[in-house]
């Protein structure tokens, strides 16, 4: 059923978008997610897709845009990287607490500070609190499938958020890897009309959205929104069923790399998955006991079953493809680490900061973090909780 | 277009901001909003957008809004853009057959929301065409935080980021002109007013902006009973006299061609206009009369650019 092809990250994208056929995407251009609306203006100009492009003026503007759009009663999408995500920060939090099921390509970037166009992850982590779900791939294949799901997930009665679907900037982006597309009927049954039950065109009521709410409501709106989020969890392995039965290929919250008797795992978001898989090969042909977690679903965060995951491993390295400036490690090792201290689970774990600015995970390195690994699972963490990977001394 | 002005018949119409919001007794704002929303004619829908102010907070309370229309708020500098959307959708929708009502598009921001945080939102809106009519409420400060300064307080004001003292004579710079900004956006549409004549000029020009296909954007001057410091029932008074002085003028921009809808008479001095509000006090103490002096070569500099700008005038 599906087609072989091969392409890049960001034509998967596009060509995902042309198969669901939004109404409206307003975008601005920002490298490396860049080539997403030049796609789309592109099936546009040749009328291959019925989606209305607005050419706004800045990523605020587009996520306001995105937001005036879909609550309007029109199924939208956007796209953008890094500082761009940064500058619709605002308005994201706003059409999360609005309900708005928009749909937002992230190609992952490095904020900037200084400049830099590589992938990283510190844009979309930057983004966790702000109510959108987020699902991240490993490859284009993975973007692809998340991008299909994503309305499903978005559009669910039980959830009503919006949702940003994350892929590597350049590293996934923009290589070109072996891919297997769907054919547009089952995309287009799949992915279903967009039916909303409120919408401000709505000729049969009228609708008001966005109200200053005052303390005596504002909480509860809020815990509601924190239940939608709660709620998304089911229908996104609910979502991910139905998507594996007309497309053969199956996803959860993460993805379990060789762990069933793991003593060593990784656990990592991305495009570096990859590059751990094959170490993580290497290593069981040595009969070494690595395994790795990839973490699919960042937002809502399974910690639960993460942890329940990670109950036989002996020694536990999260890694982040972000600096929080904490002082105390990156997001993933923040949430992962204190998801395992609620759920009983002792196991030693460290936190790797690697990979900023697009600097290459090697597979040597990986190697060299289940190295570390394994003399944890001896004699416990001797040195620092939390490190960094591939860095120049 | 509807016919000649009947005043009677226009404020019998049933109002779209309805009563029991929590404006200001003597604000402009609720003023500009009732009487452009008026100017809908009966059984045209529209959606209404809003920018972050006082109007917004006032007027839609959860779980209270005012509006009989749609509504929509986003934030405080997105108005145009989140306006666009709407409207790129509907258009879309239509098209698709989802849609078959006729709507209108329009958005209210004061000016802090427009001549200031939203300019570049507003820009692009306006630069990209949408169907759809931008609001300016001028109150020519931040009211809703409290009267700090805008780029559209006129100069001397007292405000609470501009205070006058014993170093300071209130807002330095001059006030920047948006109507000739937007004009300069080469829209089908702009147009200056404020309150005067039984609302006559608002309710034509509010009415050629919603009616005119493409982009328009309407500049009301809308005075702030806390900010400018004057009495409710002052109101009316103080626009005519913005207006009698020529620091307001009236006047429009349809398909580049400008056009003054008003000129007075005898064109008074500014003082008439100054005299009446709090926040220009410190301008009449002994001593600062040159203050006022330049307050009125700034007007007439602008007055006679405009007189020149509409090829000699009405």
């Amino acid at each position: 059923m599906g087609m072989k092809n091969r392409m890049s990250g960001n034509e998967a994208v596009a060509y995902a978008i042309r198969q669901i056929n939004p109404d409206v995407m307003p975008a601005f251009p920002i490298t490396p997610s860049t080539e997403i609306p030049q796609f789309v203006s592109n099936m546009i100009a040749n009328g291959e897709v019925d989606t209305e492009f607005i050419p706004v003026e800045s990523e605020h503007s587009a996520m306001s845009a995105a937001m005036g759009s879909e609550a309007a009663g029109a199924r939208t999408i956007t796209a953008t990287s890094s500082c761009g995500l940064a500058l619709m920060w605002e308005v994201l939090y706003v059409a999360a607490s609005s309900r708005l099921p928009l749909v937002m390509t992230v190609v992952n970037r490095g904020l900037t500070g200084p400049l830099n166009i590589n992938a990283e992850h510190s844009d979309s982590m930057g983004a966790r609190d702000s109510g959108w779900i987020q699902i991240y791939a490993e490859n284009n294949q993975e973007v692809y499938d998340n991008l299909i799901q994503a309305y499903r997930i978005a559009e669910h009665t039980d959830v009503k958020l919006p949702v940003m679907i994350c892929q590597d900037g350049f590293i996934t982006s923009h290589a070109v890897e072996n891919i297997e597309l769907m054919e547009d009927a089952p995309v287009k049954a799949f992915v279903g009309s967009y039916e909303p039950e409120h919408y401000l065109l709505n000729p049969n009521e009228v609708m008001a959205l966005g109200p200053y709410a005052t303390s005596p409501y504002c909480m509860e709106a809020k815990r509601a929104q924190a239940q939608a989020m709660m709620n998304a969890k089911q229908v996104i392995l609910d979502v991910a069923k139905e998507y594996e039965a007309i497309s053969g290929r199956s996803y959860g919250f993460f993805e379990k790399y060789r762990c069933e008797d793991a003593d060593y795992v990784i656990v990592a978001i991305g495009s570096a998955c990859g590059t751990i898989k094959d170490a993580v090969d290497e290593l069981r042909q040595k009969k070494v006991k690595a395994g790795l977690i990839k973490v699919r679903v960042f937002r809502p965060f399974p910690g639960e079953e993460l942890a329940k995951a990670l109950a036989s491993a002996k020694a536990v390295a999260v890694m982040d493809r972000c600096e929080s400036y904490s002082g105390h490690g990156g997001p993933l090792g923040a949430e992962l680490r204190a998801a395992m201290y609620e759920n009983k689970n002792t196991a030693e774990a460290v936190n790797i900061v690697y990979g900023l600015s697009g600097r290459d995970l090697t597979v040597e390195d990986a190697k060299g973090v289940y190295e570390r690994l394994s003399e944890i699972a001896k004699e416990g963490v001797t040195d620092k909780q939390y490190t960094y990977l591939g860095l120049r001394e | 277009m509807a016919g000649a002005f009947d005043f009677k018949e226009i404020q019998e119409r049933e109002e779209r901001l309805a009563p029991g919001h929590r404006m200001c007794a003597g604000c402009g704002g609720t003023i500009a909003v009732r009487n452009v929303l008026k100017a809908l004619h009966p059984g045209d829908k529209a959606v209404v957008g809003n920018a972050t102010g006082c109007l917004e907070v006032s007027t839609y309370m959860y779980p209270y809004t005012a509006y009989q229309d749609s509504y929509i708020h986003s934030a405080f500098e997105n108005a145009g853009a989140t306006l666009s959307g709407v409207e790129t959708a509907y258009r879309v929708l239509r098209e698709k057959g989802k849609v078959a009502e006729d709507y209108k598009f329009i958005t209210f921001g004061g000016d802090g929301g427009t001549y200031d945080i939203g300019l570049q939102s507003l820009s692009g809106a306006m630069e990209r065409g949408h169907d759809m009519v931008y609001v300016c409420y001028d109150n020519g400060a931040y009211m809703n935080t409290g009267t700090q300064r805008s780029s559209a307080t006129p100069m001397y004001a007292d405000t609470t980021t501009t205070p006058s003292g014993t170093k300071s004579a209130g807002k330095p710079q001059y006030r920047k002109d948006l109507a000739y900004i937007m004009a300069a956006h080469k829209i089908p549409y702009v147009g200056q007013t404020t309150f005067i004549g039984n609302m006559k000029d608002l309710y034509e020009k509010s009415e050629r902006a919603i009616y005119t296909e493409g982009p328009a954007f309407l500049n009301i001057m809308a005075p702030c009973p806390r900010g400018w410091r004057y009495e409710a029932p002052d109101i009316i008074d103080i626009c005519k006299s913005a207006v009698e002085t020529c620091y307001w003028p009236l006047f429009e921009v349809i398909d580049g061609k400008w056009i003054l809808n008003y000129r007075p008479k005898n064109k008074l001095p500014i003082e008439d206009f100054l005299k009446r509000q709090g926040r220009f006090k410190h301008l009449f103490q002994p001593g600062n009369e040159y203050l006022i002096e330049a307050f009125q070569r700034e007007v007439d500099l602008r007055w006679t650019q405009l007189l020149e700008q509409c090829e000699g005038g009405c």
